[in-house]
C-alpha cells in the first residue's frame, strides 16, 4: 500500500512537471508570436533596433574575440600534435577552418550569447518588470512588446549571425599566429588547403543558418524568461539561471538535430 | 455627461484560491479626491490594475468615462489609457532615460509636437512638481520623493481625466509627504479633474480627500467623507481610523490554540 502510495505520488508529480512545462511552452509561443507581430514597428522606429543591437551585439563582441582567438589557437596545437605523427601537419589549416565554420562558431559564440548577452536581457527586462516600468509603459499606453520586447529580440537574431562569422574568422587568424608564425609551417598550403576545401553552401551558408537558429532561440528564451520572471530578487536570479541553462540545453540539442539533417550523406 | 467618472459593479476578483474582491461596487466622481483606503492586502493596488485594465475580473464590471474597460479592444483600452495618468508606488521610472526624457516620453509616443513645444511643456510640468531644476538628472539620483514628484509630472503630462495614485505617501519622510500631499491636491484642484489614491495612511488622505471608501474581505465597508468616517460607528472603520491593534481585525493571525501548540512534541506545521 505504501510502496503503491509512493508510486502514485511519483506519478503525480511527473504529471504536474509535465503539465506545467507544456504551460510554459505554450506561454512562451504566444509570447513569441506578439513579439514578431510587435517587430514590424522597428520599421518606424530604426532607432530602438540600433540602440540594442549596441547593447546586444556591440557589447558581445570583445569576449566573442578573445574566446574566438584562444579556441583557434588552442585548435591549431592540438591538430598539429594529431597530424605530424602521420605527416599531415599541412592539414592544421582546414581542420581549423572547417571546424570553426561547421560547429564551433556557431556553438561556442552561441553558448558565450546565452551566457553574456542572454542573462543581461533577462535581468534587465526582469528587473524592469519588478520596478514596475513595464506597466508604467502600459499605463501609458505604450505597448512593451513593441518598444522593449521586440527590439532585443531582433537584435539578439541580428547579432548572432555575425558574431558567429566575427568568431569563426578570428579563430582561423589564431590558428595562424599558432601554425605558422609560431611553429613554422608553411603559409601558403596554410591558406590554399582551406581555400580548395571548404564549400560555400555546405559549409558556410550551414553555419550562418546554425547561428540564426541559435540567435532565434537564445534570445527568445532570454526575454520570455525575463518577460516571463516571478518579480522579486529570488524570482530574478532564477530566470537568468534558467536562460543560461535552458538556452546551452537548447543550442547544444539543436546543433545535433542541424548538423544531422545539413551533412547526412 | 455622467458625474460618475468611474462605475464599479459586482466585481469578483480573485487571485488562486484567495478571493481579493467578493461583490464589490462603487462610484468615483468625475471631479474631486476620492481615497479607497484599507489593510495591506485587502487588493487596493489590485483594484487599479483593474480599473486601468491590467488585469480582468472574474466577474463584474467597471466602467470608465461610459466605456466597459474589459470589453474594449487593445487599441481602444490604449487610447483610453491616454486619459488616465498613474502614479506607482514605485514611481516606475524608465532607468535609461534622464528625468527630462521620461516626463517628454508619453508626449514622443503619442503626439507630433515640435521638439521645442515638447520642451516647454515638459518643463512647465517638471516646474508644477518643483523640479524643473531636476531635468537632467537620472533617476538613480533621485530620492524616492523626488522621483514620485517626477513621476507624476509624467502622469500628467498628456492632461488627463483622471490620475490614479497608487501608495503615494508610503515610505517618505515628513517633508517629502506634505509636499507630495500638498501637490495632489493643488493639481487635482487646478485641473479640475479626478483623484482616487489608494493608500493606508490615514491621517493624509483624510486630509485632502472628498470622499473615502474603506474596502475589507473584498468589499466596501463603508463610504463617506473623512469627517462622517470620523464619526462612524461601526467597530471596524473605528479600528481602522485610530489604528487600534486589537478589534474587528485580531491581533493574532488565525491559529490552533496555545496550548495544543505548546503540547505538540517539538513538530510543527510548517
Amino acid at each position: 500500500m505504501v510502496l503503491f502510495s509512493g508510486l502514485l505520488n511519483k506519478f503525480q508529480y511527473l504529471g504536474a512537471v509535465t503539465l506545467h512545462s507544456f504551460q510554459r511552452l505554450g506561454r512562451g509561443s504566444l509570447f513569441l508570436l506578439e513579439v514578431l507581430m510587435g517587430s514590424a514597428n522597428l520599421f518606424t522606429r530604426p532607432m530602438l533596433l540600433v540602440k540594442q543591437l549596441y547593447a546586444v551585439g556591440v557589447q558581445t563582441l570583445i569576449i566573442i574575440i578573445v574566446a574566438g582567438l584562444f579556441v583557434g589557437m588552442v585548435m591549431a596545437l592540438q591538430s598539429y600534435y594529431a597530424l605530424v605523427d602521420f605527416g599531415a601537419e599541412d592539414s592544421v589549416g582546414v581542420m581549423v577552418a572547417l571546424s570553426l565554420l561547421r560547429e564551433l562558431g556557431p556553438v561556442i559564440t552561441a553558448l558565450l550569447f546565452a551566457g553574456r548577452a542572454g542573462s543581461a536581457l533577462t535581468a534587465e527586462i526582469g528587473l524592469m518588470k519588478a520596478t514596475e516600468q513595464l506597466s508604467g509603459m502600459e499605463m501609458m499606453a505604450v505597448n512593451p512588446m513593441k518598444r522593449v520586447i521586440a527590439p532585443r529580440f531582433i537584435a539578439g537574431f541580428i547579432s548572432m549571425p555575425l558574431l558567429a562569422t566575427i568568431f569563426s574568422a578570428v579563430g582561423v587568424m589564431g590558428a595562424y599566429l599558432v601554425a605558422v608564425e609560431m611553429l613554422g609551417l608553411d603559409s601558403g598550403s596554410f591558406w590554399s588547403q582551406p581555400q580548395n576545401t571548404v564549400d560555400l553552401y555546405l559549409d558556410i551558408y550551414n553555419g550562418v543558418i546554425k547561428s540564426l537558429v541559435f540567435g532565434f532561440v537564445a534570445t527568445w528564451i532570454a526575454v520570455f524568461e525575463g518577460y516571463d520572471c516571478i518579480p522579486t530578487s529570488e524570482g530574478l536570479g532564477q530566470a537568468t539561471t534558467r536562460t543560461v541553462v535552458h538556452s546551452s540545453l537548447a543550442i547544444l540539442f539543436l546543433d545535433f538535430v542541424l548538423t544531422a539533417l545539413m551533412f547526412a550523406k | 455627461m455622467s458625474d460618475i467618472l468611474v462605475k464599479i459593479r459586482d466585481l469578483h476578483f480573485s487571485r488562486g484560491n484567495r478571493k481579493i474582491f467578493d461583490g464589490l461596487s462603487l462610484d468615483i466622481p468625475r471631479q474631486g479626491v476620492s481615497a479607497i483606503m484599507g489593510p495591506s492586502g485587502t487588493g487596493k493596488t489590485t483594484l487599479l490594475k483593474l480599473i486601468g485594465g491590467q488585469l480582468r475580473p472574474d466577474s463584474g464590471s467597471i466602467e470608465v468615462d461610459g466605456l466597459d474597460v474589459h470589453q474594449l479592444s487593445t487599441g481602444k483600452l490604449f487610447e483610453l489609457r491616454q486619459r488616465m495618468g498613474m502614479l506607482f508606488q514605485s514611481g516606475a521610472l524608465l532607468t535609461d532615460l534622464s528625468v527630462f526624457e521620461n516626463v517628454a516620453y508619453p508626449l514622443r509616443e503619442h503626439t507630433r509636437l515640435s521638439e521645442s513645444m515638447l520642451r516647454h511643456l515638459v518643463l512647465l510640468k517638471l516646474n508644477a512638481v518643483g523640479l524643473r531644476g531636476a531635468a537632467e538628472l537620472s533617476p538613480s539620483e533621485l530620492s524616492g520623493g523626488m522621483a514620485r514628484r517626477v513621476a507624476l509630472a509624467r502622469a500628467m503630462a498628456l492632461d488627463p481625466m483622471m490620475i490614479m495614485y497608487d501608495e503615494p505617501f508610503t515610505g517618505q519622510d515628513p517633508i517629502s509627504m506634505g509636499v507630495l500631499v500638498s501637490l495632489i491636491s493643488e493639481l487635482n484642484n487646478a485641473l479640475k479633474i479626478c483623484s482616487i489614491i489608494v493608500s493606508h495612511d490615514v491621517p493624509e488622505t483624510m486630509s485632502i480627500a472628498d470622499q473615502i471608501h474603506i474596502i475589507s474581505a473584498g468589499k466596501v465597508v463603508e463610504s463617506g467623507s473623512p469627517d462622517s468616517l470620523r464619526k462612524s460607528e461601526s467597530a471596524w472603520t473605528h479600528q481602522f481610523i485610530h489604528g487600534d491593534a486589537d478589534g474587528p481585525v485580531p491581533f493574532h493571525y488565525p491559529a490552533e490554540p496555545l496550548l495544543d501548540d505548546l503540547l505538540l512534541d517539538g513538530s510543527h506545521t510548517g
